[in-house]
């Protein structure tokens, strides 16, 4: 029980080991990117699960009497999302400048091409 | 007024200077906009560096939200001693940006590249000065996003797999680092450093804590180029335009190594660090290995830009080398080499930029004879070079003379003979650009060219002699980080 109680943690860390076992084994650059997001997006669950309390609402202060879930990590998260959506979109510039560069967002295949070269 | 608001100056000026780079568009409004704000940060760091000499900490809440709640910015003696070195670096560079980026960059890209710099500036000041941990998270990936772009307006196509290879593994760092944090979150319940450093204290078994430890370790090691997570650093700073390279190599991983620096004794405690979880024996295999084995890959390059790329992976190591003898020579001579590497990588970094932007190469066998053509270019690089091996007189001297003296005093002989071989290793790969610089002939049809622009040679030379006067009259260095360390040994 002790195990299971903390369910969101073994979802959070699955997904988290999905995302970076994606991002080291696949060579499309692309799919590296999703790999990366998946395993950012983990780490915004540990935080957003970390701030709720059981039964919780939002802190509104006027209820009298209410139980609040910490609202900080959701902040936080906020920023880190932001900081993410920079990095994807980054992340595929490159990959766009890539293919035209190289014709080609496979990993083997771009370093084929500058082995030649 | 002004002198309150100094820390918010520091960052917030050339993160305000960044948008407003992007709206003069070309021309050269971009780049005395650049100029003028690293100039005015420059003013900015000498005066906290001024004002925490004695050891005051001045600590200024931002938006006037006090802390632990709100974001609080602090300098004390190791802050403002980076921050010096990052602005000194930054006010050298840009002046030198502006030939080298109109040869380097087409014009519609230049603007951008000001833009960026700045950014990236506004990051690396930003981490040094904050005093949260999340803050620093977001921080860092500004700087970071700015860099990866910056390195992608290289002119080879390689520039662009260089950039995503650090994209990726400079995400992967970051995202370690948040993990650390959140885990750190979870048990204290703040973010701010000091709090944290409170907090921590009586949490020392927990394993949740040392889990955290642990990922914000790798984390920032990513990030500073640690042997062997340094894969991204040589692709990066070869590929990268002469200028984002000599900003980089001078600043980027060692304010990484900063931020390192500040969770292992400021927020962990160094007794937590080295006591309970024995950091040194992550640290020293992976530092000696790094110096040894990048130093022998340097000397196999045949690109000058990638054989000092190896090599400052090899001197990361002597940095982690001296914080991972966890005493505070080790650290005072990892503080001190923190400063001088960054002149004596700077100045070589410049010098090639300079022949770069003559010869448009940087490859050994193009380099032959050069020295006759550009002559103070070359002398630049020499004294560069020496400081690199740690000859007496430089400032590679002092850091290697405090790292010899911290591994005597632990009576760790290997080490002292470890910093001997690498420098022997340091003099043949610096040895082979020289010799092909002076003792070769000009290659049959290369270009006839002359010697480097005043505005090139005046940022490299300053740097050189930096290089110098740091070596002779050590007082603010030593004085500064010896001081830095001692705080950090008093406070863990």
């Amino acid at each position: 029980m002790e195990l299971l109680g903390k369910f969101n943690y073994w979802v959070i860390f699955i997904l988290m080991m999905i995302g970076f076992y994606v991002v080291i084994a696949r060579g499309n650059l692309v799919t590296k990117i999703i790999g990366l997001n998946v395993f950012q997006t983990s780490v915004f669950l540990l935080y957003i699960s970390m701030g709720k309390v059981a039964g919780g609402t939002a802190p509104i202060l006027h209820v009298e009497g209410a139980v609040y879930s910490n609202p900080l990590p959701h902040v936080l998260i906020l920023t880190a999302i932001v900081v993410g959506v920079a990095t994807t979109a980054l992340g595929l510039a490159l990959a766009v400048r890539i293919k035209d560069a190289y014709g080609t967002v496979e990993e083997d295949e771009i370093y084929a091409k500058d082995k030649r070269a | 007024m002004i002198t309150e608001n100094l820390p918010a100056l520091q960052v917030v000026l050339p993160l305000l200077g960044a948008p407003l780079c992007l709206l003069l568009g070309r021309g050269r409004g971009a780049w005395l906009l650049t100029t003028l704000i690293a100039w005015i940060g420059l003013a900015i760091s000498l005066t906290l560096a001024w004002l925490v000499k004695d050891g005051e900490v001045i600590r200024y809440a931002f938006g006037d939200w006090p802390a632990p709640w709100g974001i609080e910015l602090v300098v004390d003696r190791l802050s403002a001693y980076v921050l010096l070195m990052v602005s000194l670096i930054a006010a050298l560079v840009i002046p030198y940006a502006r030939r080298s980026v109109e040869r380097e960059i087409p014009p519609e890209q230049q603007t951008l590249v000001f833009t960026l710099l700045l950014l990236c500036l506004a990051g690396l000041l930003g981490m040094t000065i904050t005093g949260d941990a999340f803050n620093l998270f977001v921080l860092l990936e500004v700087s970071s996003l700015s860099t990866y772009a910056l390195i992608s307006l290289g002119k080879d196509r390689r520039a662009l797999t260089a950039a995503y290879q650090y994209l990726i593994m400079g995400t992967i760092g970051a995202t370690f680092f948040i993990i650390g944090v959140g885990l750190l979150y979870m048990m204290t319940g703040t973010l701010n450093m000091a709090d944290l450093a409170q907090r921590i204290d009586p949490l020392e078994h927990s394993r949740t804590l040392r889990t955290a430890f642990a990922f914000i370790t790798v984390g920032l090691a990513l990030k500073l180029a640690m042997f062997p997570l340094h894969l991204w650093l040589p692709n990066a700073y070869t590929f990268a335009p002469s200028v984002v390279t000599a900003f980089l190599a001078a600043t980027a991983t060692k304010v990484a190594l900063y931020a390192m620096i500040r969770f292992i004794y400021t927020v962990f405690g160094g007794g937590f660090s080295f006591t309970a979880m024995h950091l040194e024996w992550l640290l020293l295999p992976f530092a000696a290995a790094g110096v040894l084995i990048a130093s022998v890959a340097a000397v196999f390059q045949q690109d000058v830009k990638r054989l000092l790329a190896y090599s400052s992976v090899a001197q990361i190591g002597y940095m982690m080398l001296g914080l991972g003898m966890a005493s505070l020579t080790g650290l005072t001579a990892s503080l001190l080499h923190i400063f001088n590497h960054a002149m004596m990588k700077g100045a070589l970094f410049l010098a090639l930029g300079a022949i770069i932007y003559r010869i448009g190469s940087s490859d050994l066998d193009e380099l032959a004879g050069i020295a006759r053509q550009m002559p103070l270019t070359m002398a630049a690089f020499v004294i560069g070079g020496l400081s690199l091996i740690g000859v007496p007189l430089t400032v590679g001297f002092l850091s290697k003379w405090y790292l010899i003296l911290a591994a005597m005093e632990r009576g760790w002989w290997p080490l002292v003979v470890l910093v001997l071989i690498s420098s022997l290793i340091a003099v043949v790969y610096i040895w082979r650009v020289v010799e092909s610089a002076y003792f070769r002939e000009r290659p049959s049809g290369a270009l006839v060219v002359s010697e480097a622009p005043i505005s090139l040679l005046a940022p490299t030379w300053i740097l050189v002699l930096a290089n110098l006067y740091f070596g002779i009259d050590s007082s603010l260095t030593t004085g500064f980080g010896g001081a830095a360390a001692r705080t950090l040994f008093g406070a863990g």
